[in-house]
């Protein structure tokens, strides 16, 4: 629904396309006064905040927050891209970010107006250069890592050491997928020990072939549903963001997580800024709000998604530090690969190759 | 001037939410990425996977309508036949979950056809074998049958109390027996109301793609399935817009074919 409002108002964009610009550019200079425009827009995913935050922030700064979530990033980018409806500051992931970049979506950061950056960690400044080169445009709110989830009483701790368990007949009809496809091409391509940035068409033949194979052996191609199955024990072992493990343990404790020995995905997910930003300042306000350590610790106790606050680690208890699941270890993030932007052309070709996934035959 | 008024509503309606968007549609279907014209769009229903979508929409969407017919026209004959206040107390019933979304009752479904699901526990309680339904075309066809179900019974039961009692006693009257009276009476007159039901049946039996991500699973690609996929995930509008309009000449198509069996040409619905 969202898109085809934005579609229409992308055509009205369209039409006054010169008169648009030369507003925004005149009207600039005026945002820059402090407090002059009391609101800022806020564009998240869905449950990845702790929502006394944001009334906390209200009553501190006095600014109004509008706060709006997005499923996924590819439903995020559209709306930024036809610019009908404004945000100040988005929270997209690494690869979308370069696009974002690529494609002059987002502005440099002021960072003068966000101190608190100094709380977060150099190693994260430094992993955030593989889709930010120069760490202009993106400040990091979670990082983690896409492994294994399985169910103990069934998967041993060896079996789920490797992507092979994904292939295993053993565990046919128990094994769940996400409907995502660079996700669910990353433990192929590990296997294969192809790049997860490969744009040989040839290996990313061969890894969808992969897919295709495994595909009787596969129980569904779901998102958040993986959830409830992994709970409910209808499947045993499935692929999850590192973030997700700890909600889903308190649920049932004999779930446990590992990220395969071949290597994996390590994402990072960044406050970045629209070009078209109408609160530039509230914006960096607010980023720089979020990177206080004792809000960081209450976003990452809500969201249970890796935080890389320094200063909000210092604060967490020994229980979530020493959980490698949630903080994993160097070794760890040193076999894992961030997904990089691959261009429009690579998009597409995803999208043919994901495709012929989900349409072949299930037995 | 009177009634021009009061037609403008339904104008503005019609070109605000038929015409123009049925024309971006065509615009985007027609266009690639820079907005030059190409018929790459609609010509990809060529493409194995698309192709096989297709066909397997066709497929199951004329199984589920079969299903329809056959389970609704008995129901629709047996309403006919008892006493007006029990007739409407019993499609009252029937109607009665049409008032809770479709969405709700589909995800329903998945819980109850699950592995660990509610019947798999039930059979399991009584000691018999499981079975795996979800996630298979059976569970599809199993949703589309029961979500469109009412939309077979209606319109059939509403021709069906047209037709007068008197018709059915002079058949008889001369001669026929109770099955050429249904074969060569009851039946042909009912024809506007079975291929009304039909066309709400089929339509949206092809064309859906909710029921075949709930209780497929994800695993059974439908072109309702494609379209979606290229609209989100892939992004590529131009794509979706293409094999939309290869979807609406089929669709197009499947009516004129049902028209022609409609005596009276009386429903375009």
């Amino acid at each position: 629904m969202k898109k085809r409002i934005a579609l229409l108002l992308a055509l009205v964009l369209a039409l006054t396309a010169l008169a648009g610009c030369s507003n925004a550019e005149g009207s600039q200079e005026g945002e820059f006064t402090p407090g002059e425009n009391g609101v800022v827009k806020v564009y998240n995913w869905g449950d990845y905040i702790d929502e006394s935050v944001i009334d906390m922030f209200e009553a501190e700064t006095g600014i109004e927050v509008v706060y709006d979530v997005f499923q996924n990033n590819e439903e995020m980018y559209p709306i930024i891209e036809a610019g009908g409806t404004v945000y100040d500051v988005v929270c997209p992931s690494d690869y979308m970010i370069a696009k974002m970049i690529e494609n002059g979506l987002v502005q440099e950061i002021n960072f003068d107006n966000v101190p608190n950056i100094e709380y977060i960690g150099d190693i994260h400044m430094e992993s955030a250069r593989a889709f930010d080169p120069e760490n202009k445009y993106a400040v990091p709110y979670t990082y983690g890592t896409l492994g294994i989830m399985y169910n103990t009483n069934y998967v041993t701790d060896e079996e789920a050491a490797t992507w092979n368990i994904l292939w295993d007949e053993k565990y046919s009809q128990k094994i769940v997928m996400y409907e995502s496809v660079r996700d669910s091409l990353t433990p192929a391509l590990e296997l294969l020990g192809y790049s997860l940035n490969t744009t040989d068409r040839a290996e990313l033949e061969e890894a969808t072939q992969m897919l295709i194979d495994q595909k009787p052996l596969v129980y569904a191609y779901v998102m958040d549903q993986i959830k409830d199955q992994m709970i409910n024990e209808e499947v045993y072992v499935g692929l999850a963001y590192s973030g997700e493990v700890l909600a889903i343990q308190e649920e049932n404790p004999d779930i446990a997580f590992s990220v395969p020995e071949e290597g994996s995905n390590y994402f990072v997910d960044a406050w970045v800024i629209p070009s078209n930003a109408e609160n530039k300042e509230n914006a960096e306000a607010w980023i720089n709000f979020l990177c206080r350590p004792d809000i960081a610790q209450m976003n990452f106790e809500y969201i249970t998604y890796s935080t890389p606050n320094d200063g909000a680690v210092e604060l967490l208890d020994e229980e979530y530090l020493s959980n490698e699941d949630v903080f994993p270890d160097d070794a760890v993030i040193e076999r894992c690969e961030v997904f990089e932007y691959l261009g429009e052309d690579m998009d597409q070709f995803y999208a043919e190759l994901w495709t012929q996934v989900k349409a072949s035959s299930t037995n | 001037m009177g009634k021009k008024t009061f037609a403008l509503p339904y104008i503005v309606w019609m070109i605000g939410f038929t015409i123009i968007p049925l024309a971006m549609i065509v615009y985007y279907g027609l266009t690639d990425n820079s907005g030059a014209f190409t018929l790459d769009n609609v010509a990809a229903i060529m493409t194995a996977e698309h192709s096989q979508a297709l066909w397997l929409s066709l497929g199951l969407a004329l199984i589920s309508t079969l299903i329809c017919l056959l389970l609704a026209y008995p129901l629709a004959m047996i309403l006919k036949s008892i006493s007006k206040n029990r007739s409407s107390l019993i499609v009252f019933i029937f109607i009665l979950p049409m008032w809770m979304n479709s969405l709700l009752r589909t995800m329903a479904w998945q819980t109850i056809l699950s592995n660990q699901g509610i019947l798999n526990l039930l059979l399991e309680f009584l000691g018999l074998p499981t079975v795996q339904i979800i996630n298979t075309t059976g569970a599809i066809i199993f949703g589309m049958v029961y979500d469109f179900l009412p939309f077979m019974v209606l319109p059939i039961y509403n021709v069906l109390i047209k037709i007068g009692q008197d018709k059915v006693e002079a058949a008889r009257d001369l001669g026929a027996n109770g099955v050429q009276t249904f074969f060569r009476v009851t039946f042909p007159l009912s024809m506007p109301g079975v291929v009304s039901g039909i066309t709400m049946v089929f339509v949206p039996a092809m064309t859906t793609f909710v029921i075949s991500t709930l209780l497929g699973g994800g695993k059974i690609l439908l072109i309702g399935n494609v379209i979606e996929q290229a609209f989100t995930s892939g992004s590529n509008w131009h794509l979706g817009s293409g094999l939309s309009l290869v979807l609406m000449v089929f669709i197009l198509i499947s009516m004129a074919i049902l028209a022609k069996y409609d005596p009276e040409g009386s429903n375009v619905v």
